[in-house]
């Protein structure tokens, strides 16, 4: 135990905010992680702009979005 | 340090505070009309989407409740009904109020837009720039006409999930927003008529207050009229049916003799009986909401049995 500070009496304070803050990132992460697993799952078109060219992402007048 | 220490001398702000910013009896509304304006929409969303984009809707509804306390911080003091609000109480400083809403603002826009389309995002961030800077900063506090026009970003969450579902914004999408938009002043100005003293001593430029309650009274007749229409109009439309049709007109013939009601009476009926009429058309104007758009929801539910719609 001599190599753990004693809890801060700020810490016992804040306790059930900081648990608080802690549970909705987590019910974040797995909330985009659901999202993530559909939209891949779905085939949504998730390609973006990542510095090359990609001629299949090029939209032409007479077709629209090639996607 | 001396941040830490004048926290602990006003009590410290738990994470309930923080939620309470974020105003959560305007979201269960919000989130309960953007649910029906989703499922009400001619095309199917994932669950998981579905469920993503009405919790990114309420954070951005929450966020613009933040930032209308950290603006408000003033005269939410001052009125009765406000200084409870974490940050007129002390539990929260203004300045976190202003982080905490930003913050969620842009979180809410950018994860709508991810998870469903950036239609509903823009939407989204118009409702908050609307309830923010349009309603609270500027119309609440320098016209009587500010329930009216600030109205309009309450009635938005129903659009905006139409607009996630299907992409797109139609006539059903607008006749939803016209009816909370519709709604809003009737509803407010009936709550204004029995809660004088808050608005009055805030310098709130309530009807009540920059017009007489003889206007208002007016005013919430003719806006209930013009609320009537909408409402059967948006029965006669494809997210309707004839049980919708019903119910609107029960709600309406209702609404309207309570309107008429509040009209017909002045200040020394009313203090007698300590405006029981006009906090009953009050009470009844949040049922009424509540049942139109628990209309669409069941007239929708009845088309997959084959039996709603028209």
């Amino acid at each position: 135990m001599a190599y753990f500070k004693p809890e801060h009496e700020l810490h016992r304070r804040r306790f059930s905010r900081n648990l608080g803050l802690g549970l909705t990132l987590v019910a974040f992460i797995c909330l985009v992680f659901a999202l993530t697993v559909v939209k891949v799952t779905r085939g949504d078109p998730m390609q973006a702009f990542d510095h090359v060219v990609r001629p299949e992402m090029v939209v032409t007048p007479e077709e629209g979005a090639n996607q | 340090m001396s941040d830490t220490q004048s926290f602990s001398q006003t009590g410290e702000a738990q994470f309930g505070d923080y939620v309470q910013l974020l105003k959560p009896r305007v979201m269960s509304l919000v989130v309960f009309t953007a649910l029906v304006g989703l499922l009400v929409a001619p095309v199917g969303v994932h669950p998981v989407v579905g469920f993503a984009s009405i919790l990114f809707i309420a954070l951005g509804a929450g966020a613009s409740g933040a930032l209308n306390m950290w603006w408000d911080a003033d005269i939410d003091r001052v009125m009765k009904r406000t200084q409870s609000r974490p940050v007129p109480a002390g539990k929260v400083e203004a300045g976190e109020a202003l982080g905490l809403g930003l913050a969620l603002s842009g979180i809410s826009v950018v994860m709508l837009a991810l998870a469903a389309n950036l239609l509903s995002a823009f939407l989204l961030a118009f409702t908050i720039f609307f309830y923010a800077v349009v309603y609270s900063m500027w119309l609440k506090r320098s016209t009587p006409q500010n329930i009216v026009i600030g109205g309009a970003a309450g009635a938005f969450p129903p659009m905006i999930g139409w607009a996630v579902a299907t992409g797109g914004v139609s006539i059903e999408a607008i006749l939803m927003f016209a009816l909370i938009f519709m709604w809003t002043p009737p509803h407010f100005w009936a709550l204004a008529l029995f809660m004088k003293e808050d608005y009055h001593k805030a310098g709130v430029p309530m009807l009540t207050v920059t017009h007489g309650r003889r206007e208002t009274r007016r005013q919430i007749l003719i806006y209930t009229v013009l609320l009537a229409p909408v409402a059967i109009w948006a029965a006669l439309t494809s997210i309707g049916g004839p049980f919708t049709l019903a119910v609107a007109l029960v709600l309406n013939a209702i609404f309207l003799k309570g309107a008429w009601d509040i009209f017909r009476r002045d200040e020394a009926v009313a203090e007698a009986d300590r405006y029981a009429t006009e906090k009953k058309v009050f009470t009844f104007s949040l049922a009424y909401l509540f049942l139109h758009f628990a209309a669409f929801l069941v007239e929708a539910v009845l088309k997959t049995f084959g039996v709603g719609g028209w």
